[in-house]
């Protein structure tokens, strides 16, 4: 059983779904800071995919695109020390607070 | 929102939200700062296939560019002043020709020549092509509406992390005399990524 990111040839009839996905503003930033996390030699390419691949398969299937980076991001931030998952759930509620 | 399966709703506001803190706590923490984030943003966005056409269309044009840019393609776009970040992922171009038809995918993830051609179109990144077009690319070809004669042999190139394919689509016939500027309209997002053929002169309007 190949693992869950390792999709060539696995079995699919689904049809290709051409439409385009208008990027929300959230997702562009998730893009940029990926960038800027790379240039400032917090990431690479290879640790956001080892993230990636690490999620468990009904979470792999189950994300969009950008939500699949958010949650390799944060495993990435905090591995190395530089938030807490409380940190960002602390954040989070502040948040949505604001938000009211 | 829902109907394309890209999990607009909960998991949206879920992620967005935490994307929203991390980004938040860096730039308190000083790791960066929002202006970082949006000038990256904007470079981001300054990329878009029609880079990548202007170019292969230099090479349509230009016989010994082409051959420059298949060879070291890295090179050739600094030429016409593309100049790739240092930490970019290597990109090669590969051309189709009436023998061999290349297409590119990332079986495991969703690598794409970025730094020239932007960000990958959402069926890119879907499984449904990835799963399928190394077990059926003439069907996956027939999926995108694109015919290849029997003879022409079909070559699935998978990308990674570290190197990024741009297919060099083949010119088509009838486009003699063309400008570049003329020729670059026929190299389309899908002509790059190999599910496509460059588009027939006649589908463009003559100005």
């Amino acid at each position: 059983m190949p693992k869950v990111h390792d999709r060539g040839g696995w079995p699919n009839d689904d049809p290709i779904d051409h439409s385009e996905h208008e990027m929300e503003e959230w997702e562009r930033q998730v893009d940029a800071l990926n960038g800027v996390l790379g240039d400032k030699g917090l990431k690479n390419t290879d640790q956001l995919r080892r993230a990636i691949e690490s999620l468990d398969l009904a979470t792999y299937e189950s994300l969009a695109y950008y939500e699949k980076w958010t949650a390799a991001m944060e495993m990435l931030l905090v591995e190395q020390g530089i938030m807490t998952s409380e940190e960002i759930d602390a954040k989070v509620a502040v948040l949505k607070e604001g938000q009211k | 929102m829902a109907e394309n399966g890209h999990g607009h709703g909960d998991n949206a506001e879920y992620y967005s939200l935490r994307a929203a803190a991390m980004q938040a706590l860096l730039i308190e923490k000083g790791v960066c700062t929002l202006d970082d984030i949006m000038t990256m943003a904007d470079k981001i966005d300054s990329r878009s296939p029609e880079d990548g056409a202007k170019i292969l269309a230099h090479a349509w044009a230009d016989p010994e560019y082409k051959k420059r840019l298949l060879a070291n393609a890295e090179a050739a776009f600094l030429e016409l002043g593309y100049d790739l970040p240092e930490t970019s992922p290597k990109i090669t171009v590969v051309e189709n020709t009436d023998e061999v038809h290349n297409m590119a995918v990332c079986t495991l993830c969703s690598c794409f020549p970025r730094a020239i051609i932007g960000r990958p179109p959402a069926w890119y990144k879907e499984l449904a092509y990835r799963s399928k077009v190394v077990a059926d690319p003439r069907g996956v070809l027939q999926e995108f509406g694109t015919e290849l004669d029997e003879g022409v042999q079909v070559r699935v190139i998978d990308s990674s992390a570290d190197y990024r394919y741009l297919i060099l689509p083949k010119r088509p016939a009838g486009t003699e005399g063309m400008s570049e500027e003329q020729l670059a309209k026929l190299i389309t997002q899908e002509s790059m990524i190999g599910v496509g053929l460059a588009l027939a002169p006649e589908s463009i309007p003559t100005s």
